[in-house]
């Protein structure tokens, strides 16, 4: 029958992204960058979506968020995919208002007013049916991808606004955005970047081979250079993994140390981040803030002995907080730290927060 | 043009650029025939790194000067005050070449070439010679065995039971003080950050093990995760400058200023003999470049940075020292008590009046 084949299928590609969520998270697996993680997630949500049973919108987001409690339970630090799933929640119910006729703002924002005079909750529970909900929610997903796919563009289109002529730029280890937006302004300005490697895992040597390839003068520091270089820097530029709800930022360790020294010495400290990283998150919500991999990276198998009589650790993130951010770089544009609570409340609906 | 065919970086082009792979005698001016060959033993165990840490510097040195000075002969009708501070000149400027001398190592040249100045016309060779070697082992004694017995007292008064100590590469005098309170029971443990390429840590954490001492070992990436669990952090220096800024290995200026971020008190020791005249402001007019090859790592079989000889827009970076404002350094513990940091010229004043 064709209806249970769809939905073996369905299951079958379902289970395929979580085991690849949990093997890319271990550092064995393929590394792959959040832009791609947040695009598997919405093809798999847009056929979700398409595939599987269900008659109204209230069906739906109880499918997508079982769906999506799933996916983040298998890799918590991919906050990528918990926010995509956020973002389709919110289209379907951008959706079933529209189809209901009602308009959309009064429904969502919490205010005082509403709170007082409104009394008790909202009959809102989404059963009605309507024929093409099911259209209006895919066109909305493909919108959704078209952005998805815009989004690195959109951010190097703004690298000459930012950078000038003969500036020193200093980066911490490999963002893809970073890059771009570097490469971006390149094109058309001579300046000099300066690279942190960030040990242990180096990825600041990639970045380096990918900017001087196309011309820049680039130049790789160790991380414990980035105080002693950073009174010749003149702007700090970063990417980081996610972007949280009050405006810091979990970023790659060593990146609190850079954002200390850039403070230390007024040196902006900008962030390269597309919207899909802004996560409803708080640093201290849960105990799943920090993520360790194996300890091999920093004190191999080959030192002997002492291994058993030691303790290492090898942390992947840091928590930068809003104070030392001084802009944001998104596909919508420039915006100070004190802006990304608006910009959560526009991306996702209150009640979808804890999926 | 900010890079030159051979990598060398334009911010440091005021620096002598350094290749491990490049024979000694290559750049050398002074044929190694005239110079005595325990001075040639230690110039090649400064530049390959086999003799480093500015105490166990300085020691050498010492122990060189003392064979050279068993081994001299006056010249006939030379006095042996004017003819041996000559010979010492050449040695001088061919270890400097092999490796810059250290503040430690000037300040020792300076006390062995007034003791020899001064000795009196009088003495006969044999006398004058016995002196000299009396007066470098006083000088070792005092100012390196003694002084490290002092500092240790001072500073188990600084640690308490229940503490947990923040140490950085390898200061044999922090090692020393470490190894001393575990040796009177203070119950403590110690966290070693470790930076690349050197890895100086890895040494400093064989030798706590060894004692007994419990140990954590981290990358300095990783500060910021394992900064709220110190309560101390010692540090080692390789000169205290007269303005108050301390010169030590690459990387303390940030970990003082994280550790400052956290209010966690930062105490440098280092030993009198070690404090200099010279001013500095920041890392950038006065250091030390190590081999750039050092930088590159070879991961899962794959080197990044193999050819970057070959790519003339990038550069690789390896300091060596950096120095850290006086407003970081909580205390410092010398072998005259624990003063400030901005009382390095007083002592300086002191000192000299003593001579």
């Amino acid at each position: 029958m064709p209806g249970a084949d769809k939905e073996t299928d369905l299951t079958e590609r379902i289970e395929a992204f979580l085991a690849d969520l949990k093997r890319g998270g271990s550092g064995t697996g393929p590394l792959r960058g959040s832009g791609e993680m947040a695009r598997e997630t919405t093809y798999l949500l847009r056929r979700i979506t398409a595939q599987a049973r269900w008659s109204s919108a209230g069906d739906l987001m109880e499918i997508i968020r079982n769906e999506g409690r799933r996916m983040t339970a298998a890799q918590p630090s991919e906050t990528t995919v918990g926010n995509m799933v956020r973002r389709v929640l919110k289209i379907i119910r951008e959706e079933y208002a529209r189809s209901r006729g009602s308009s959309e703002e009064t429904e969502q924002q919490e205010s005082l007013h509403k709170l007082l005079t409104a009394g008790e909750l909202s009959e809102e529970n989404f059963r009605q049916h309507f024929v093409h909900l099911k259209a209006n929610v895919i066109e909305a997903i493909n919108e959704l991808l078209t952005e998805l796919d815009g989004t690195t563009d959109n951010i190097a289109m703004q690298a000459l606004e930012h950078i000038h002529s003969n500036e020193v730029i200093m980066t911490v280890g490999r963002s893809r955005t970073v890059e771009a937006f570097l490469k971006d302004a390149a094109r058309k300005r001579k300046f000099h970047v300066i690279v942190a490697e960030c040990a242990p895992f180096c990825q600041g040597h990639e970045m380096a081979t990918g900017l001087s390839k196309v011309g820049i003068e680039t130049t790789v520091i160790a991380d414990a250079a980035i105080f002693a270089v950073m009174s010749r820097v003149n702007k700090v530029i970063i990417g980081t993994q996610t972007v949280l709800a009050n405006g810091g930022l979990r970023a790659v360790n060593g990146t609190h140390s850079v954002a200390l020294a850039a403070r230390h010495h007024s040196t902006p400290l900008i962030i390269c981040a597309p919207m899909f990283k802004l996560s409803p998150q708080f640093p201290n919500e849960e105990d799943t803030f920090h993520k360790f991999v194996s300890p091999h990276e920093v004190l191999p198998f080959t030192a002997g002995e002492i291994l058993s009589k030691v303790n290492v650790h090898c942390p992947v993130f840091d928590y930068v907080p809003p104070e030392l951010i001084t802009l944001f770089i998104s596909n919508i544009g420039g915006n100070a730290p004190s802006y990304i609570y608006r910009l959560m409340s526009e991306l996702y609906h209150p009640e979808d927060h804890k999926l | 043009e900010t890079q030159t065919k051979c990598g060398t970086i334009s911010l440091f082009s005021h620096l002598h650029q350094y290749s491990r792979k490049a024979p000694l005698t290559q750049q050398l001016s002074i044929p190694s025939t005239v110079i005595h060959p325990s001075i040639v033993r230690l110039g090649l165990q400064y530049s390959q790194g086999i003799v480093v840490g500015s105490n166990a510097r300085s020691v050498a040195l010492l122990h060189a000067f003392k064979q050279v000075i068993r081994d001299y002969t006056t010249p006939p009708n030379e006095e042996l005050a004017r003819d041996l501070v000559n010979k010492l000149k050449p040695y001088i400027s061919f270890l400097n070449q092999c490796r810059p001398l250290s503040a430690s190592m000037g300040n020792a040249i300076k006390y062995i070439k007034k003791e020899i100045s001064n000795i009196p016309s009088q003495f006969k060779e044999e006398e004058a010679k016995t002196k000299l070697q009396k007066c470098i082992d006083c000088y070792i004694n005092e100012n390196v065995v003694l002084a490290a017995k002092a500092i240790s007292k001072y500073a188990i008064k600084k640690i308490s039971d229940g503490d947990v100590i923040l140490v950085y590469g390898c200061s044999s005098l922090v090692n020393h003080i470490l190894c001393e309170a575990y040796d009177k029971s203070r119950k403590f443990r110690v966290i070693v950050v470790d930076s690349r390429p050197r890895l100086e840590g890895r040494e400093a954490l064989r030798r706590l093990v060894q004692r007994g001492i419990s140990c954590t070992y981290v990358l300095i990436s990783a500060l910021s995760y394992i900064l709220p669990e110190v309560s101390k952090v010692f540090l080692g220096a390789h000169a205290l400058l007269a303005n108050g800024y301390v010169m030590s290995r690459v990387g303390t200026s940030q970990i003082a200023l994280v550790a400052r971020t956290f209010n966690v008190p930062v105490l440098v020791c280092c030993e009198t003999y070690k404090f200099c005249e010279r001013v500095q402001t920041d890392s950038f007019v006065s250091n030390e470049l190590d081999d750039p090859d050092d930088l590159m790592v070879t991961r899962k079989g794959k080197t990044q940075l193999e050819n970057w000889h070959d790519v003339s827009s990038l550069g690789l970076l390896n300091l060596v020292y950096d120095v850290t404002p006086p407003d970081f350094v909580d205390l410092v513990i010398t072998d005259l008590g624990m003063i400030p940091c901005t009382s390095v010229p007083v002592v300086l004043r002191v000192k000299n009046l003593e001579q």
